[in-house]
């Protein structure tokens, strides 16, 4: 009766837990490449091994609990030390992870092997954002959040993707090797996305390398998971893969943009294009410390919003954009915006939220200052 | 022999069967508050440890109800994400150098000398002198949540160079606690081997001693031989940050990875420091409560002495993503799967033991029971995240969270809360309230299930730590967690009330409390008076 019930009662723990386990959202995601099925599937192996010993382990234990109860009469035996016993609960284990070792040991080898690679994309973690730089391509941009505040205080209604959106996702092909090359400008962070079973950490003065083989196009979302500061949680990652012919057409139209903008160094803007500008860029860039009404958080983060010391001497304002504040949370943007957004920033901050400076700063002076 | 003795005087042999009295002819002790500054007897000072350990818990549980209360649901709601990093930095570090490391010093203190036969610590007045370290540490890491710019906010691994060049300017301080804190460890530590390889009772050799003896032992020589890497690592900061150097910025020419090495050559066998004491405990409680001989001492000092070992061997596991070296990265593998056998021996001998015993049910035998249950749980996870390819999708996520949360608050904290109820009555005289003590057993376990177990599935589901904020599919698992943890917290308020209770009265136990008990303790009077053992007794191995 009292085995009976034993097996009534594991037969609905694992009934029960069973489909929770293999639910999407409970469990790690098999994902859309080779090598993230693969480890999937150690994940699977390994945890069914850890199910099989605890079955046995606390199936002895408990059924020790109820049969040798003292109030049920039980008399307390007297053995201890069984060599053949301890031999076995020695060896036994050390065969399960040798067993274990073996695939695993496969599927790491395969996780290093960054050669061969089609398409090299350079990722830097920024404090609190992605830069995304397809090298031999002259592409590259930042990737920002883009659920807005608003949504993360209560005052609007939380979407979809709250906190897993971006303005500017890394867009690649899918059947193609790309190899990431994973570094940062200021502290550690740790570039991840479960579908791809890609994490690693891109870390100051480090290269890390890593590869990726999308097999089917959509979206992947995943954030960055090493703690880096304030908005640590606010950095997500986004993956766009498409279709060989669309990632070529993309590929075209950004080249295209990029030409654009740089052919907008040359001419004088005006006032209103660059505020327009300049909001875009100070809203994905700035706002995250400065706060978008330019208030900024004091001490470690400067209002912006009537600073004298800014207002009256732009060309510590424009160096202060071009290479930070060293020793502070300030980074340098001198390899992060490209001259019209410097110019477009620094014009917005000294005419926005009431400054009133009333110049503008032009693109072609902050080529001269680059080129200084 | 290097310790000296005072012959017993008849006087003082009249005395000592009153042994409240017994010092009444030496020199007036101090009373009141100057009493507990200045005491050098093992028994108030273990008391004193135990009670800052249990504050510090209290501190470093509501940092933590703070935390879990942001989470309650998505979005920001109660505070901002600086905070939020303080609050989880500060909940970590307080429970590892404050509430867990002074909770088992403060039994060893209790206890060590108890088992082994000894009239005090071998070094009285050093034991003093680490204590009261400890307060000042903690009072000057608190007192950084109050200064501007706030608490560290880098997390309990303070990882370079986010506390370094991008850290707060109470980082100093933090530093300067953490250096207070690690001289205490050192101290406590030399103490408690001076201890127990010269104090032990005359016929008890190291192959007699009890586990809890054996395992703080090894334990002791795992704080001397770590906590100078830590002194060294935070030195390397405090030069980094006040004196210009680079050891950990790559601007010059540093290097933020050696960071980590470093700190996690000390963390590993630190998170074993934490665990080697809460074995033994289990190794006492499980053979008195199903009153059957420990089925294998020997096996479980090897097992213990191998764990500590291992612990050197497999630090860089803690950093499978950071791009470590493919050959390091399977040697870090394989010793790591290697610590699940030796795990594997201890858990198989305490079943053993229970295997064909004679069980009862007391409180204590409730906290050691869930201790093997719930620590096999978080051993099982530890096995999953050495899988180096799979900890590439585990780490740094909830289910890490998760891990390490059962083996350190079902692991050390209820096998420190079973060894708080199985030596309460040697330490009162009295029993613990039993139905009192059920419940918080009960409130204790299913409310540390339901704070920990679903973060399993949100970490495998894709939800990174230490973030305030998080997407809408974790909400659920979040919510039940908070709840989990309010539950946790509240019931450690009848833990208290049952400590209150027992120190004031209750029903009086006799020198031996339990009647499977064996060690040396349960041979003197339940109060332990002030001082024992002070001539050696004649230890008698058990015949069995």
């Amino acid at each position: 009766m009292r085995t009976l019930l034993v097996r009534v009662a594991a037969g609905l723990t694992l009934a029960l837990i069973s489909p929770l386990v293999l639910a999407n959202g409970w469990n790690m995601p098999i994902g859309v490449t080779a090598l993230s099925r693969e480890i999937h599937s150690l994940h699977m192996t390994i945890f069914w091994i850890c199910v099989a010993i605890g079955v046995v382990v606390f199936g002895v234990m408990f059924y020790s609990l109820f049969r040798y109860r003292r109030s049920k009469g039980a008399e307390a035996a007297n053995f201890h030390e069984h060599t053949g016993v301890e031999v076995l609960w020695t060896a036994v284990p050390l065969l399960i992870l040798v067993a274990m070792a073996v695939p695993a040991t496969a599927t790491l080898k395969n996780m290093y092997d960054v050669s061969d690679a089609e398409i090299d994309v350079m990722v830097t973690g920024q404090q609190w954002r992605w830069r995304y730089e397809y090298l031999g391509e002259d592409i590259a941009f930042t990737s920002n959040m883009s659920t807005p505040r608003e949504q993360i205080s209560g005052e609007a209604e939380k979407t979809e993707n709250y906190l897993l959106e971006v303005d500017e996702p890394l867009v690649l092909p899918v059947d193609t090797k790309v190899r990431l090359l994973l570094t940062a400008d200021d502290v550690i962070h740790s570039w991840w996305v479960p579908e791809l079973a890609v994490k690693q950490d891109a870390i100051p003065g480090f290269v890390n390398e890593n590869w990726v083989r999308i097999e089917e196009p959509g979206i992947y979302r995943g954030q960055c998971t090493e703690l880096c500061g304030m908005d640590h949680g606010f950095m997500p990652v986004v993956v766009e893969a498409l279709e060989k012919d669309e990632y070529e057409a993309w590929l075209a139209e950004r080249k295209e943009a990029a030409e654009q903008e740089a052919m907008g160094v040359d001419r004088e803007w005006e006032l209103a294009e660059l505020m327009e500008r300049g909001e875009q860029v100070y809203g994905s860039i700035c706002a995250s410390c400065h706060q978008a009404d330019g208030s900024g958080s004091p001490p470690a983060f400067p209002a912006l919003a009537g600073n004298t010391d800014m207002l009256d001497d732009v060309e510590w304002h424009i160096d202060t954009i071009i290479n930070g504040v060293s020793g502070s949370a300030m980074p340098a943007f001198r390899s992060t915006l490209n001259p019209v957004e410097i110019a477009a920033v620094a014009t917005y901050e000294r005419n926005a939220w009431g400054n009133d400076a009333g110049d503008t700063v032009q693109p072609s002076e902050i080529v001269e200052l680059l080129e200084e | 022999m290097a310790f000296h003795f005072p012959k017993p005087t008849p006087e003082q042999s009249t005395t000592t069967a009153d042994a409240g009295l017994a010092d009444s002819h030496h020199h007036e002790r101090p009373r009141g508050l100057m009493r507990w500054v200045l005491t050098t007897s093992h028994k108030e000072i273990g008391s004193l440890y135990l009670i800052f350990s249990l504050t510090m818990f209290f501190i470093g549980g509501i940092f933590a109800l703070v935390v879990r209360a942001e989470l309650f649901q998505p979005g920001l709601q109660l505070v901002e994400p600086e905070f939020f990093n303080q609050m989880t930095t500060m909940h970590g570090l307080i429970m590892v150098f404050g509430a867990v490391m002074p909770a088992f010093v403060g039994l060893a203190n209790w206890m060590v000398p108890l088992q082994i036969g000894a009239p005090d610590m071998a070094l009285p007045r050093l034991n003093n002198f680490s204590f009261w370290l400890l307060p000042v540490a903690f009072t000057l890491l608190l007192s950084t949540l109050f200064m501007p710019g706030g608490a560290p906010n880098f997390g309990w691994t303070f990882y370079a160079p986010l506390s370094t060049t991008y850290a707060p300017p109470s980082t100093t301080f933090f530093i300067l606690s953490l250096h207070l804190a690690g001289i205490s460890s050192i101290l406590g530590a030399i103490n408690i081997i001076a201890t127990i390889l010269n104090l032990r009772a005359p016929g008890m050799r190291m192959m007699d001693m009890p586990l809890f003896v054996w395992t703080w032992l090894i334990t002791a020589f795992l704080l001397i031989a770590v906590m100078p890497v830590l002194a060294g690592v935070i030195t390397m900061m405090l030069m980094d940050i006040n004196f210009g150097t680079s050891f950990f910025s790559a601007a010059g020419g540093g290097d933020p990875v050696l960071f980590q090495h470093l700190f996690w050559f000390f963390g590993h066998p630190e998170v074993y420091i934490l665990i080697l004491p809460a074995f033994g405990i289990v190794s006492a409680i499980i053979p008195t409560f199903a009153r059957k001989r420990l089925f294998g001492y020997a096996s479980m000092v090897y097992a213990t002495a191998s764990i500590a070992i291992l612990s050197f061997l497999v630090w860089a596991h803690h950093m499978f993503v950071v791009g470590l070296p493919l050959v390091a990265e399977l040697f870090f593998m394989y010793a790591t799967m290697l610590i699940a056998v030796p795990t594997g021996v201890k858990v198989f001998n305490w079943i053993t033991t229970l295997f064909r015993g004679s069980i009862t049910f007391e409180p204590p035998m409730l906290f050691a029971l869930a201790f093997v249950v719930l620590f096999t749980i978080g051993g099982f996870s530890g096995l999953m995240l050495a899988i180096a390819p799979a900890d590439f999708q585990y780490h740094d996520t909830y289910f890490v969270v998760a891990h390490f949360h059962y083996v350190l608050v079902p692991g050390a904290v209820f096998a420190i809360m079973a060894a708080v109820y199985y030596w309460l009555p040697k330490w009162t005289g009295h029993y613990p309230h039993e139905r009192l003590s059920q419940v918080h057993f009960w409130l204790s376990v299913i409310g540390v299930n339901l704070t920990f177990f679903p973060m399993h599935f949100s970490g495998l589901a894709g939800m990174p730590r230490r973030i305030p904020d998080y997407a809408l599919q974790f909400a659920d698992f979040n919510m039940v967690s908070s709840l989990g943890a309010l539950l946790y917290g509240a019931s450690q308020l009848v833990f208290v009330l049952v400590i209150v209770m027992c120190v004031r009265g209750g029903k009086k136990a006799p020198a031996k409390a339990w009647e499977g008990a064996e060690d040396l303790e349960w041979s003197v009077p339940s109060p332990a008076p002030l001082h024992t053992f002070e001539t050696p007794p004649n230890f008698e191995r058990p015949v069995h």
